[in-house]
């Protein structure tokens, strides 16, 4: 049995867990330096979990959106910058995995994934369009059998650190902004050119620095299928689903460090109800609804997946949307509650009490596709949607 | 039915592209159709012809072109006549 295989065969959660006590360990210095969680990284890679959702033909484990979910939740406990490069690499991942059937560079190259655990930034943002994924203005140049792409990308976290890069762009220069492709660019194919620095309130160790991005590689691995598919039927839900477990994550280790709070003071004055009891059931209460929140979720998307009717539906996009909106919230409400339970110890860095880094980085939620924007969405679709009001799923 | 498709298309699609350059079968989306100006068309073709989509045609595909417009109208008429 090889070392690897060895590790294959213990449970993802051990595997997880494992990995986020190297994270948790550097998070302070992750968030203080803002620098690259690469121990949490590296950690990930020896437990070999970076390629668990591609297929075990291809080398990976065949993993659900729902374990690796779990993964991301275990990881936002010990190091959110670590949680989230991991959630958003597993969300390529995802695309690559359904969205590239058949396609044989793209087939190998899951292989390739697994193998040598490689890390897959995304490209996305622009310059000149916001947020907006739906949106391109650069567009790919096909010449023969080689693709060209140049992309003034506003963001393009941990690219640096990357293997290789999902972009986007129009399907070529007479397309409309949306009608798009993604492509794939490994790390000797593209330049970086570095145009503004991520040094921001939380998320810092994301790295999520600005860059033009200037690449040539063979025409074969742009994806075989539309952009505007993979973002309706996987990107968005995905997105959504591995962002709110590991949000979840991020409270659920405020409650514990409050709940250590309130256990110390019950301790010091037996049989006295601490001051900060009541706020922490409150606390436990929200944290509640935000993991029931994602729960159903990745059981809806579980219940869609491989229905590509089920996964256009409107209802399906109100769903995950309402997903974000909920966790991205009420984490807020909970890690401010943990702050008034635990008082000065909370707000003080260096204590086991301290909870400033899972506030900032909690305050990236609402904007990692802004609320307002997706408010706006849903509501233009609940113009039409019918309420679904049954509890039976 | 598809002329009154594409005058509400174009009335309320918000297309960057004229409605007369895009075929029936075309892909609206492709074409630059937003998933809100996709909704303003579907309250526009509710008003027109009088009727309500179902939960199981409030999907992207529904909206997807011209020919899948009409089929998804004919669906609804058929079903109210019935």
């Amino acid at each position: 049995m090889t070392a690897a295989s060895k590790i294959v065969a213990m449970s993802l959660t051990d595997r997880a867990k494992r990995a986020a006590k190297v994270a948790a360990e550097f998070a302070d210095k992750v968030d203080v330096e803002g620098r690259f969680p690469s121990e949490g990284m590296e950690a990930l890679k020896a437990e070999r979990l970076m390629g668990v959702m591609i297929r075990p033909e291809f080398g990976g484990e065949g993993s659900n959106l729902t374990e690796v979910a779990d993964i991301c939740a275990i990881l936002g406990q010990a190091c959110a910058a670590t949680a989230m490069t991991y959630a958003m690499h597993q969300i390529q991942i995802a695309s690559l995995a359904d969205y590239a059937v058949d396609s044989a560079w793209h087939e190998a190259f899951q292989t390739r994934i697994c193998a040598e655990q490689l890390l897959i930034a995304s490209a996305t943002s622009e310059a000149g369009i916001g947020g907006n994924l739906r949106n391109s203005i650069c567009a790919i140049e096909v010449d023969g059998d080689t693709a060209r792409l140049t992309k003034d990308a506003t963001v393009i976290s941990y690219g640096a650190h990357a293997d290789a890069i999902m972009v986007t762009s129009r399907r070529h220069p007479d397309a409309a902004h949306s009608d798009q492709v993604a492509t794939v660019f490994l790390k000797d194919q593209y330049t970086l050119e570095q145009t503004s620095v991520w040094d921001t309130l939380g998320m810092r160790g994301t790295c999520s620095d600005g860059y033009i991005f200037k690449a040539e590689a063979p025409a074969e691995q742009i994806l075989p299928r539309p952009f505007a598919e993979i973002a309706a039927q996987s990107m968005l839900a995905v997105s959504h689903l591995l962002w709110g477990a590991l949000w979840y994550g991020i409270a659920a280790d405020a409650v514990a460090r409050a709940q250590s709070f309130v256990k110390g003071a019950a301790r010091k004055s037996p049989g006295q109800v601490p001051p900060g009891a009541l706020r922490l059931a409150e606390a436990s209460s929200l944290l509640q609804l935000v993991k029931a929140n994602v729960v159903a979720g990745l059981k809806q998307f579980a219940a869609c997946k491989g229905d590509s009717d089920a996964l256009n539906a409107m209802s399906f996009s109100v769903a995950m949307n309402n997903v974000k909106i909920g966790t991205s919230q009420t984490i807020l409400t909970i890690i401010n509650h943990c702050m008034l339970i635990c008082g000065i110890a909370g707000y003080k860095n260096g204590t086991p009490f301290s909870l400033g880094r899972h506030l900032r980085d909690a305050h990236s939620a609402q904007l990692m596709i802004s609320n307002d924007r997706i408010l706006g969405n849903t509501s233009t679709m609940l113009l039409v949607n019918k309420q679904d009001t049954s509890l039976l799923g | 039915m598809k002329q009154t498709i594409r005058s509400i298309l174009s009335k309320h699609g918000n297309l960057p592209v004229s409605v007369e350059n895009i075929v029936d079968s075309a892909d609206l989306y492709d074409a630059g159709l937003s998933s809100f100006a996709s909704v303003q068309v579907m309250l526009a073709l509710e008003e027109e012809f009088d009727v309500e989509f179902p939960e199981h045609l409030l999907n992207r595909k529904s909206f997807s072109s011209v020919v899948e417009i009409e089929t998804a109208l004919d669906e609804i008429l058929k079903d109210q006549a019935a």
